[in-house]
């Protein structure tokens, strides 16, 4: 078979620039070839290269006293979290795929995420996922949205791994451009952690994991152009099929091959296969390595080189061995009834060399091509809309009449409404840790010996006392659309809040950039704005950004989708007494509302962006609420604080819906059993503030909010406590009875507590039906 | 006691009926690996949830022809006890051990929530801790657990005792709404007819700590370890 010619034309059909291209050929000291051409590609697209974001992402915080492996370093960042443990996690997208093939989309993010994480060593313990799509009310939406959530859940239940936590939202801008952002994290010992590198000359070097297919080819570079009408038919081959089942076998035989000590580095095969894991696994170590394709085993016959060396087959991993302990690999691989082979060796040369039959194919510096790509400083412009935005006022849009039936419409909304229809699906209980379950604030999994991957002994090594991580995931992409700056901090602050309310103490943060064409100014605009939102907010709650991902060109002929940076937390809770969950408990606890009933600096009373905005009034404009991250984090250490004095029975933070749509929250949303809900009522009274709009009373979404339950007996020592914490505490109502009352002195609001929980609970499933 | 917990190939609830043996009720407790030709000296059996061999062909169909489902034939037909959790549920029928099938829940969708049971007979050790009438609260977390036999296998479990938990409301009435994936007669759990080989979709090894909120699920366990208990000699395949 004869190779295409390297023509200008086969050039822009791989993404690259002519001036892309001439930086090729001074690397090279020559032309590439057909396969170089598509190892180039890849590896220099945004997906791999961060070729776009790369300046920008230099603005997060990302050191602390606490992180062993910072952003960027490795395939995920480690963060200590005592007794010689520590854990590892990290976000990835999977939105091109997804919507071009839901399940399996979604299905290999997961698979992706998860790799990422026993990669460095360190067992996955737990799943999140961040999910945008369009309106339910369209039939293909409904498509994407069911084939991504039976995707999810066929990867991750098979995995055996819990979903634990998530978020979904819905919004015509994500029609035809869904997002899957999905998140893993896993535990491991210090001494414990892995390397993506190609340490030790003459290391033979392994492929282990089921056969190379023609199947996600150029999958990285796909994900790095816009979508258009004929992707879906053209590219569904660049999606990737997943194998749980296999994913399982090479993850247990990984960690224990690991715990032998015979690995002297380690890198699973994701976004551009072979060609990434052997370049980036010599640029690390500063070495080279030559494999021969010839032994790499292939499941589709008469590959090409190029195929092989760009194929996103799933769920292969790469392993540097050290010399003479080859039969360790063999053995372990063999138990688990896994392919293998050793398709090369590491070498001195600082070149990536791909050999087929001996015969030379690919010859490039491995250095030049994992690190040095291209770094664009792309111009930013300030979009037009957002002057349209700013002039917004509340002129002309009459206060509601009618808030009970405005908050049955606002619990109803998709974007409100409980996801259980989602995590139903999801096994978000084994591995046994699952100590708060999908919708409380923040999901909490306990960390125990069998979290960890065995030592060489065969044990779990040294008992330590239980722990708890708490984890989060955030995004109001409306906010960000509205006012980057501004919904960048809003993203972070709102997840650290979540953590907050759940009683755990940040310890780092890993982010999702979902955009747009990135040349198109206006839109990196919203992406150099959000970024240092983003970033600003990390270091106000000291949770550095230990890695995570960037995905562009989230845009089809329609339009660019709302600008997304969704943000994951990970906390700490050492004492499970402090474990804090969202919904009332007891009649006759007293409602605390910690921080200011509405900001009255915000002309607009936090109706801004807001959800209530956008149903009611059919409006998605106005300049968002405005955030203090100074008192957003004295309010997180204040509550906190409180909920370690042991005066809090719950806490739950205002966010999308505003006041009313969290007591409504507090009322409805434990869940005892299947169909089983606990309803426990409540009587609120905002009288006091006369002279302010009902609508924004109760739906405005002033940032910095708290709602707490008390002890009637705790009350006055929760109150001393917060004051002198310097917190803004009131107390604004009684738990109990069957309905939900709020007195306003505009209007009063009253439903029953059945009416409230019906729309809520079941939203998605009618829709779904 | 001794208990030997299988591991084949995509077993995921292997270490939660290991942990819940040894670190919540305190017995010695060993993972056994889906070739090994034998038990060794055990008392009792569990075969865990999971998705072994990723549900390939059909739940549990291949796990059943593992060489270790040999050495649990012999053992049971020795009398020792073998409690089938979720996927073990799936294996045991697959391997003649249980009677009847698990197809897709009635939903066509994977469910994992907890659901209320009620024990059918306090006659098995699976079933005997638990107080008379009371209702348990515990997880299922399955996509095909939806309980099916032809009438007249149906007429037999009845007939000789072999139903042991059903799904019920959360006041213990045996409903069509409460049955969350189609079972027939809302079947939970089953034994043979000798009454040591026992399965059931519900999760009892992930109600067995107040931190996982429920404790219901230890009742199985401690009924299997006073009938153990009671049973002087251990028992070896």
């Amino acid at each position: 078979m004869t190779e295409p010619a390297i023509t200008p034309e086969l050039v822009q059909k791989h993404g690259l620039t002519p001036e892309e291209f001439e930086r090729i050929k001074t690397i090279l000291g020559r032309s590439p070839n057909y396969t170089e051409l598509g190892i180039f590609s890849v590896m220099w697209s945004e997906h791999c290269s961060y070729k776009n974001t790369r300046p920008l992402l230099k603005g997060f915080p990302t050191k602390s006293e606490k992180i062993l492996v910072g952003a960027g370093e490795e395939n995920a960042g480690i963060i200590d979290i005592g007794d010689g443990l520590a854990i590892a996690f990290k976000i990835e997208s999977h939105n091109h795929p997804s919507a071009v093939e839901p399940f399996q989309g979604a299905a290999t993010g997961v698979g992706g995420i998860i790799r990422d994480i026993f990669t460095m060593g360190a067992r996955p313990i737990c799943a999140l996922n961040s999910l945008r799509f369009g309106d339910l009310t369209s039939a293909e939406v409904r498509r994407l949205f069911s084939g991504v959530v039976s995707g999810i859940a066929h990867y991750g239940n098979c995995f055996g791994i819990p979903t634990v936590a998530g978020e979904v939202y819905f919004d015509k801008s994500y029609e035809g451009n869904p997002l899957v952002n999905a998140f893993c994290l896993g535990v491991l010992r210090h001494e414990q952690i892995a390397r993506g590198a190609a340490h030790g000359i003459g290391n033979p070097v392994f492929y282990v994991g089921p056969a190379t297919g023609r199947d996600g080819l150029a999958g990285a570079a796909f994900a790095s152009q816009d979508l258009t009408d004929e992707s879906a038919d053209q590219q569904r081959g660049a999606v990737q099929v997943g194998d749980p089942f296999m994913e399982k076998l090479v993850m247990e035989a990984c960690l224990e091959l690991l715990a032998t000590g015979a690995v002297a580095g380690i890198q699973d095969m994701g976004a551009a296969g072979l060609t990434c894991s052997t370049c980036e696994t010599a640029a690390r170590a500063g070495t080279g390595i030559e494999i021969d394709l010839s032994k790499v085993p292939q499941r589709a016959p008469n590959m090409t080189p190029y195929e092989i060396m760009l194929s996103e087959s799933q769920e292969r991993m790469l392993i540097i061995v050290k010399k003479g302990r080859e039969v360790e690999v063999q053995t372990i691989f063999d138990k688990w009834d896994l392919p293998w082979a050793e398709v090369g060796f590491v070498t001195d040369t600082g070149q990536m060399v791909v050999k087929n039959h001996g015969r030379l194919i690919v010859d490039i510096p491995a250095r030049k091509l994992a690190d040095e790509a291209p770094i664009y400083h792309r111009e930013s412009r300030e979009p037009a809309y957002l002057e349209a935005v700013r002039r917004f006022t509340l002129q002309g849009i009459s206060d509601t009449t009618e808030p009970a039936q405005n908050l049955k419409a606002l619990l109803g909304w998709p974007s409100i409404a409980s996801k259980n229809w989602v995590y139903r699906q999801y096994d978000h209980m084994v591995r046994n840790g699952s100590v708060v379950y999908p919708g409380s604030d923040a999901a909490i999994v306990c960390i125990k010996e069998d979290s960890l991957p065995v030592l060489p002994d065969g044990t779990f090594g040294p008992k330590f006392k239980e722990k708890f991580i708490a984890m989060a995931v955030d995004c109001n992409a409306v906010y960000v659309y509205l006012d980057p700056y501004e919904g960048g901090k809003i993203a972070v602050a709102e997840c650290a809040r979540n953590l907050a309310c759940s009683g755990a103490v940040p310890l780092g943060t890993t982010d999702n950039l979902n955009f747009g064409n990135p040349h198109n100014p206006e839109i990196f605009y919203q992406l150099r704005k959000s970024v240092e939102g983003l970033a600003e907010g990390c270091r106000a709650f000291n949770a550095p950004v230990t890695g995570g991902n960037v995905s562009l060109y989230n845009q089809n002929p329609n339009g660019a989708i709302d600008p997304t940076p969704t943000v994951a937390m990970v906390g700490l809770i050492e004492n499970p007494a402090h474990i804090t969950t969202q919904w009332f408990k007891d009649e006759g606890d007293i409602i605390v509302l910690l921080g200011e009933i509405i900001d009255d600096r915000d002309t607009l009373l936090g109706l801004g962006g807001s959800a209530y905005l956008q149903l009611i009034h059919g409006l998605k404009t106005g300049n968002p609420p405005r955030i203090n991250l100074e008192n957003e984090k004295k309010l997180h250490d204040g509550v906190r604080a409180l909920i370690t004095a042991g005066v809090v029975k719950s806490a739950h933070d205002c966010s999308d819906g505003g006041l009313a749509v969290a007591l409504a929250e507090c009322c409805i949303s434990q869940q005892i059993a299947r169909e089983t809900p606990r309803l426990i009522g409540a009587t609120v009274d905002l009288t006091e503030f006369g002279s302010l709009r009902s609508d924004a009373l109760l739906f405005g979404e002033t940032q910095s909010r708290i709602i707490l339950s008390v002890s009637p007996t705790q009350l006055e020592a929760a109150r001393t406590d917060a004051l002198k914490l310097g917190l803004q505490f009131r107390e604004i109502g009684v738990v109990g009875g069957d309905r939900l009352t709020i007195r306003g002195s505009q209007s009063n609001l009253s439903a029953q507590l059945t009416e409230l929980h019906d729309p809520w609970w079941n939203a998605i499933a009618r829709a779904m039906q | 006691m001794n208990f030997a917990v299988l591991q084949f190939p995509a077993s995921n609830c292997d270490q939660d009926a290991v942990h819940v043996l040894k670190n919540v009720l305190g017995h010695s407790v060993r993972l056994v690996w889906h070739k090994d030709l034998s038990l060794g000296s055990v008392d009792g059996v569990v075969v865990p949830g999971g998705f072994s061999y990723g549900d390939h062909l059909r739940t549990g169909a291949i796990a059943r022809m593992s060489p270790i489902m040999q050495a649990v034939q012999q053992f049971a037909a020795n009398g020792g006890t073998v409690l089938g959790i979720c996927n073990g549920f799936q294996i045991l029928c697959e391997a003649g051990l249980l009677p009847g099938a698990l197809i897709r829940n009635r939903s066509l969708q994977f469910r994992c929530e907890h659901v209320y049971l009620k024990a059918a007979t306090r006659r098995s050790g699976f079933t005997r801790a638990i107080p008379s009438g009371q209702v348990l609260r515990v997880p299922i977390a399955h996509g095909e657990g939806c309980y099916f036999a032809d009438e007249s296998t149906l007429k037999t479990l009845q007939a000789k005792d072999q139903i042991l938990f059903q799904y019920t409301t959360a006041e213990g009435q045996i409903t069509d709404a409460a049955n969350p994936n189609g079972s027939l007669l809302n079947i939970a759990g089953i034994c043979n007819e000798r009454g040591n080989v026992a399965g059931l979709m519900p999760h009892p090894e992930r109600a067995s700590e107040g931190l996982m909120g429920s404790t219901d699920g230890r009742l199985v366990f401690e009924g299997w370890l006073q009938e153990l208990a009671e049973r002087k000699r251990p028992l070896a395949a």
